[in-house]
């Protein structure tokens, strides 16, 4: 063997040590937040109000740390998958340097109170265009990658974030469309008016949800769970429609925010069926990342990373099915603007998205650093039960509190006055905000774990490149 | 053509090119490109132990 060639592995080294950073900055907001609902004193200046601080919890949690694991696993996946080194390192390590400087621009702009005021899409103008800039950058960088493979078959995980990937262009490129006004005063109007705009909005919100947080985290799992279970997906088949189900029905749901508005009700019901149908494609992943560990059941057991990861598909499934109901008019009516829809939220953003990056996280980072495992296997152990816990506490008791909240909002007197007052419903609210909070503060607990946990791995070690393996013949 | 007849055909296009891949993904002439597919990450040793272990073997051997 001549001096080999080796993977890039700095640039998914950077991301994933920041995934852990960011996630707790973005849950360490979260809490702030929640503990702020519980004790309205804690809103102590404008740039730390709760209205300021809740998009900033929200950017940090799915852009930074959602966003570097996505970044990460699949710089590392594609490289692993093709058997070649990333295409174009500079432009690969830019868009490590770019997306920190959009996290901590988001991080200053929006405690500021500078926002385009579209949910998940705040961040101003000037920001827009260096997300933009870098995300087209990351796909350059991964199809150029995909284009010099060494092996014929393009891996479905990387059709999965491939995916990911040209969607949040379009979305995010589609839905920013503005007209600046001013860029030292950082102000702009959004290209649409009245309900398109609402619609665009959604049809971005709702497909950010389907593709930032579901397309790119499916592509961890098909590459996670077959490789921490040692055994290849159940139905490469099934991986295969589940992709294209997926593509061809995610940009009709969006219409389901906005059920009971000035939208069309044709286009709202058009939003429920197609939310209805994405049951299924849903599920037929989650059964197929399950299935994947059929005849090695007992490594549940002993490996906490493959506890993250089959749990996090137990809450994808609770929650793809939880969707799809709420997406029903009548359901909706119940449980929109409540708690409810936090719970939701959660089950999917701490249940799903976090926990399966969580346990992609713990598999790169040794690795990384010419390792096999985490400095302590039994604090990952810890870390999985602490945060579990927390995700039951917080969804349970956003549960309640959205259905009493959804109840006392339409309770009428014989006379057809209203029963409650909004802020009854706001009182009787304080024990889940309570229960809430210790939820968030389990969870958080559990990154900070996990932070100690990867600063031991990494102490005294050298940054490590594994060398690029000729594919296996094929049999 | 009205635009509403192009989004329509869009529509049931989308439909039929969706039920081809179904029906193509479960042909058996996808089988076999699928069950080597499905091996990529399995056969791909990315543990660094073992990998030393080969650059030993492979400078003993060269």
């Amino acid at each position: 063997m001549q001096s080999q060639a080796t993977y890039n592995y700095k640039v998914v080294r950077q991301f994933a040590i920041m995934t852990v950073v960011w996630g707790i900055v973005g849950m360490l907001v979260g809490v702030i937040a929640a503990a702020q609902l519980v004790w309205p004193e804690l809103n102590v200046h404008e740039f730390l109000h709760f209205g300021r601080l809740r998009p900033l919890h929200t950017n940090a949690v799915i852009f930074a740390f959602g966003g570097c694991a996505l970044f990460a696993t699949s710089y590392y996946v594609v490289q692993r998958t093709c058997h070649t080194r990333l295409f174009a390192p500079a432009l690969a390590s830019f868009t490590f340097w770019g997306w920190q400087l959009v996290i901590v621009l988001a991080a200053i702009t929006l405690p500021l109170g500078y926002t385009q005021g579209k949910e998940y899409a705040e961040l101003e103008w000037p920001i827009d265009i260096l997300i933009a800039v870098v995300w087209v950058s990351y796909a350059i960088v991964f199809f150029g990658t995909i284009a010099k493979r060494k092996v014929s078959h393009i891996y479905v995980a990387n059709w999965f974030y491939g995916g990911f990937i040209l969607a949040v262009a379009l979305l995010h490129i589609v839905n920013s469309a503005a007209i600046p006004v001013s860029f030292t005063g950082m102000k702009s109007y959004s290209a649409y008016a009245g309900v398109q705009d609402a619609m665009v909005q959604w049809w971005y919100g709702h497909n950010a949800v389907g593709f930032f947080l579901t397309a790119g985290f499916l592509g961890m799992m098909y590459y996670f769970v077959p490789k921490q279970a040692e055994r290849p997906v159940y139905s490469y088949r099934l991986s295969v429609v589940h992709f294209w189900a997926l593509i061809f029905t995610y940009m009709w749901a969006g219409p389901h925010h906005l059920h009971y508005t000035a939208l069309p009700d044709w286009t709202q019901s058009v939003g429920m069926v197609f939310s209805l149908i994405l049951l299924a494609p849903s599920w037929g992943g989650m059964i197929n990342g399950i299935m994947t560990l059929s005849g090695a059941w007992h490594k549940l057991r002993t490996d906490p990373i493959l506890k993250f990861l089959i749990t996090s598909l137990s809450f994808y499934g609770m929650s793809t099915f939880e969707g799809p109901m709420m997406s029903v008019k009548t359901v909706n009516a119940l449980s929109h603007y409540t708690d409810w829809t936090i719970g939701h939220v959660h089950s999917g953003a701490l249940g799903w998205v976090a926990m399966v990056s969580i346990g992609s996280i713990y598999f790169l980072i040794p690795r990384m650093y010419g390792k096999t495992e985490m400095y302590s296997v039994k604090l990952i152990n810890a870390h999985f039960w602490i945060a579990t816990i927390g995700v039951v506490l917080y969804i349970a008791s956003m549960w309640i509190a959205g259905v009493m909240q959804g109840l006392m909002w339409r309770a009428t007197n014989a006379d057809g006055t209203l029963t409650y007052s909004f802020v009854e419903s706001v009182k009787a609210s304080y024990p889940f905000w309570t229960i809430r909070l210790t939820g968030g503060v389990l969870f958080l607990t559990g990154m900070l774990i996990m932070f100690y946990n990867m600063v031991k791995t990494i102490a005294g070690e050298k940054a490590y490149n594994a060398p690029v393996l000729a594919p296996a013949a094929a049999h | 053509m009205d635009i509403n007849d192009f989004r329509s055909i869009i529509t049931v296009m989308g439909l039929l090119s969706f039920l081809g891949i179904c029906a193509w993904a479960y042909s058996r002439h996808a089988q076999a490109g699928f069950e080597e597919a499905a091996r990529l990450p399995l056969n791909d040793d990315d543990l660094p132990a073992s990998m030393r272990r080969q650059e030993q073997e492979g400078r003993q051997n060269g």
